[in-house]
């Protein structure tokens, strides 16, 4: 704590060091007296003591009281990844559960030690099932170097220890000592061959697979957590941006005179072709001068574009010649057209943001020979690069801090936007730090959404009511050709048939085989930046999957459940979560008189999702969701509560899509804040029941599994109340609202 | 210059009078527990006290505090997490990142106070908070804990026994 008195009384610039920080100081000093944050990096949890802490390896450092801190490199933005990883070294540590605490390493720490910690990236669900096997290993080698440890204090072979807690003891002499009387020495020992690294089996887990309690809920309950727009250094600089409201135009001019003499107001700064931003003494300060500034702007090419003319343009992918189909088996058309009965119907989903909680922001500080950024990203290693190219200074002089995120949901991953507006600031003001801010108008109006989409299904029946063909035209924006074109291969961009693959090849199969089977994809991009949105493209292809398949069953009339299962013979996996959500729900069984069900099965990150929803429908088009019922195989479950909470928050965040959407007017976005953007809140929230059935043969993700089954279950129980499909969202466009 | 009385704790603030209570707490008295959300008075993630009732602080200017005002921010909610509200937040993991959860607290803490034993409609009505990881079936559940009513096993129990 001296750290913070001496920047106080000296108000020097803060010399980070890796054993010289402070966190998350808590700010209530007294009078007007600021506290400073100033996170952080490994060490930061080891700072006390600092000289005889233990780096057993790189997972695991051991302190002189056994307390063990676990090493994370994966982002936290809620989701939980920081427990799970923690209990994953800790099984394997044998240490005591009690005594663990967690630190975050940094990019510029992973960089200097060749990516020693793997990849930082926290996205696709892969936070845990990708790095699982690694951070283990990092767990059960430390393990074997404590016991070494003791064995070589004690002359004893290694194989008559036993450690249980953190408390390694020998039964012949009846001796005991703890990881912290021995780290020191154990970390002194060569690593164990990798090879001799043995698992624990997972019936044998006692810390993994327990819902256990979160490491990092205390200060989320009384204010002290630091979040990237809290931090507080010396001499800070605070700026907020705006951005052409149009994608695509640019910044032609603006009158500073008209705000300089505002309070606070240091400087008002174009950073690149289409961004204005003002940098003052205070946010609020910089806010208020940024909105009375004048700005002329270039809206561009898209300045008449809107969601008419967005729908248009998709439209004309429905029926093009210019689609590729992924799966081709049989003849699908022409099945269809020899059915005696046929369907075809055209669903439709827009746009939608993610609008993360805590708006885009970072803290930069540009000195001669380092470049750092304070940030809350999804991937720190992306950051760094961007950091790099922005500011000229070379990878190993940049440095990434990550704060938790306030939400990440996809919008924190790939395009680094916010490091390089933040950089671009900073470079005006060398040495001194830069906390740039947006307004949640900017950060509605600034994100990478969810693609729009549009898709064509069809299919046939024949007397008997069996499928005699499906046959799935999509047609929407591409994330790959916003974000990545080089993915695109031959020009077929698969990625936005995800969960309709034919394969488990990235990570989603399609639920149903057929002999005639046919899916397609025809590109139709917009000026709208696109990103992946929890979920991705799963969302919408869960939605025309399901809810078609429930139009398919009833032109059969069959049974929803029934007709699914009769195509999923070769889809076990599949037909198992089908089942247990059916059968936990308890598909077939009388409900409240006006409450009806619908069922839904898709498949997305690895994981295999299914669910039932119980809905009514007033005559007034009010939509009460009731209850929903989950099952989940993920193979292996290390933190079920964190589990069931993923597959909780995923409903609530599937269900906003029912009730709002991204639409555009003018060539810009039209819903500025939550008055336009509603999202759902509590009264509209539904009971949420879990299944977990743990396989554990394979590791599929979490955070984003169940989320592309929610929608679909609650569309096809409004079919089953009102009669009529639903095929396009939001439920407004039908003349439903969710209560 | 603004007379803020926060946490028990006299302030005096130089901030222009239009100034959002919210940005004179985070800014200049220093507190950032309180968090910007949305600036409209909207999603509740700037929720404070103003003499022991919610008001979103992102929407009043520092103006209309009046002297003798009594501000409460989640810092003060009590001295330790020991409030029945953030003892209930912990029991059950309601957080995910945490950000809206000053502002559910010390929404669910004004709605106790003012009714000791809410319905599931008393907290649809008052816990108007927008939260994006989606917490709400946990804030439900603890709101009920806090108020000392029994808590069925969560559902999150009932997984954690299949898998134990």
């Amino acid at each position: 704590m001296n750290d913070m008195t001496e920047l106080k009384s000296s108000g020097q610039e803060p010399k980070i060091s890796r054993r010289k920080f402070l966190v998350g100081s808590a700010a209530a000093g007294g009078g007007l007296m600021l506290g400073f944050h100033l996170p952080f990096g490994i060490g930061s949890a080891a700072a006390q003591g600092a000289a005889a802490d233990a780096e057993v390896n790189i997972w695991v450092v051991v302190k002189p009281d056994d307390t063990c801190v676990i090493r994370i490199a994966r982002a936290e933005m809620g989701q939980g990844t920081l427990t799970g990883l923690a209990q994953l070294v800790a099984e394997e540590l044998e240490c005591d559960w009690k005594k663990v605490t967690t630190e975050k390493i940094t990019a510029g720490q992973n960089l200097a030690r060749k990516r020693a910690w793997g990849v930082m990236s926290t996205a696709g669900s892969r936070g845990i099932r990708e790095s699982q096997d690694y951070v283990r290993r990092g767990g059960a080698a430390a393990r074997m170097m404590l016991l070494q440890a003791a064995a070589n204090e004690w002359s004893v072979p290694v194989g008559e220890l036993r450690v249980a807690n953190g408390v390694i003891t020998h039964a012949g002499s009846g001796r005991s000592t703890s990881y912290g009387k021995v780290a020191g020495a154990a970390a002194k020992l060569a690593p164990p061959d990798p090879k001799g690294i043995q698992l624990k089996p997972v019936k044998d887990w006692k810390i993994a697979g327990k819902g256990l309690r979160r490491l990092d809920t205390a200060d989320k309950l009384n204010g002290a957590k630091v979040y990237g727009i809290d931090l507080k250094m010396p001499g800070m600089l605070h700026a907020t941006v705006k951005d052409c409201p149009v994608y695509g135009g640019k910044l032609v001019s603006f009158d500073e005179s008209k705000v300089m003499g505002m309070p606070g107001v240091k400087r008002v700064m174009k950073i690149n072709d289409s961004t204005v931003a003002v940098v003052a003494d205070t946010w609020w300060r910089a806010k208020k001068a940024l909105d009375a500034l004048p700005i002329v702007w270039d809206e561009g090419p898209h300045a008449k574009v809107n969601s008419e003319s967005i729908a248009k343009h998709l439209e004309s992918g429905l029926t093009s010649s210019d689609a590729f189909a992924d799966i081709d088996t049989g003849d699908a058309p022409k099945a269809i057209a020899a059915s005696a009965k046929k369907i075809e119907a055209v669903y439709s989903v827009p746009f939608t943001s993610h609008t993360t909680m805590e708006p885009m922001n970072c803290t930069v500080k540009l000195s001669p020979d380092k470049a750092e950024i304070w940030i809350p990203t999804q991937n720190a290693e992306a950051s760094l690069a961007a950091l790099s190219s922005s500011s000229g200074q070379p990878l190993e002089k940049c440095e990434v801090y990550v704060m938790d995120l306030g939400g990440g949901f996809g919008r924190r991953i790939g395009n680094q936007d916010v490091v390089r507006q933040g950089v671009a600031i900073a470079k005006a003001f060398p040495g001194v730090p830069v906390k740039m801010v947006w307004s949640r108008e900017e950060d509605q109006a600034h994100d990478f959404y969810r693609p729009i989409a549009m898709a064509r299904m069809a299919a046939g029946v024949d007397d008997k009511g069996n499928l005699t063909g499906l046959h799935i035209r999509v047609s929407g924006q591409s994330i790959n050709a916003f974000a990545n074109p080089a993915a695109i291969k031959d020009g077929k961009d698969r990625r936005q048939l995800q969960g309709l693959w034919p394969t488990l090849q990235g990570d989603a199969q399609f639920g149903y085989t057929h002999a005639n089977l046919r899916t397609e994809y025809a590109m139709r991009n917009t000026h709208l930046p696109v990103g992946p949105w929890r979920g991705v493209n799963t969302n919408q292809n869960g939605i025309f999957s399901e809810c078609f398949m429930d139009e398919v069953a009833k032109l059969a009339g069959r049974d929803p459940l029934e007709f699914r299962r009769a195509l999923m013979s070769e889809r076990p996996k599949h037909l198992g979560v089908l089942n247990a959500a059916a059968e936990k729900a308890g598909w077939g069984k009388p409900l409240p008189k006006g409450v009806f069900r619908g069922i839904a099965q898709f498949m997305g990150y690895g994981s295999y999702s299914a669910a039932v929803a119980e809905v009514s429908v007033s005559p007034k088009g009010e939509v009460k969701v009731h209850r929903c019922v989950f099952a989940l195989d993920c193979g292996n479950v290390v933190n079920p509560d964190q589990t069931a909470a993923q597959i909780e928050g995923s409903v609530a965040y599937g269900m906003t899509t029912l009730q709002s959407e991204i639409s555009v007017a003018n060539g810009r976005i039209v819903e500025t804040n939550f008055h336009n953007f509603r999202v759902m809140k509590i009264a509209e929230m539904p009971k949420v029941e879990v299944i977990l059935p743990v396989t554990g043969d394979f590791w599929g993700g979490v955070g984003e599994p169940t989320i592309c089954v929610v929608v679909p279950a609650i569309l096809n129980a409004i079919h089953a109340a009102t009669g009529k499909p639903v095929r396009s969202l939001p439920l407004s466009k039908q003349g439903l609202t969710l209560v | 210059m603004a007379q803020l009385n926060i946490n028990g704790r006299n302030y005096e603030v130089n901030v222009e009078a239009d100034t959002p209570l919210l940005w004179a707490i985070r800014e200049q008295v220093g507190l950032t527990g309180t968090k910007y959300g949305c600036g409209v008075a909207q999603c509740g993630a700037c929720s404070i006290h103003l003499n022991g009732e919610v008001v979103r602080s992102c929407a009043l200017p520092v103006s209309a505090v009046k002297p003798g005002d009594r501000i409460t921010t989640i810092e003060g909610l009590s001295r330790d997490s020991s409030h029945p509200v953030q003892r209930a937040w912990a029991a059950i993991d309601v957080p995910q990142c945490g950000y809206c959860q000053s502002g559910q607290i010390m929404a669910a803490a004004a709605l106790l106070a003012r009714k000791p034993k809410p319905t599931d409609k008393d907290i649809d009505e008052a816990m108007t908070n927008i939260c994006r990881c989606g917490t709400y079936h946990r804030i439900r559940a603890a709101v009920h804990m806090a108020a000392g009513g029994k808590i069925a096993a969560t559902d999150a129990v009932a997984a954690d026994q299949q898998n134990a």
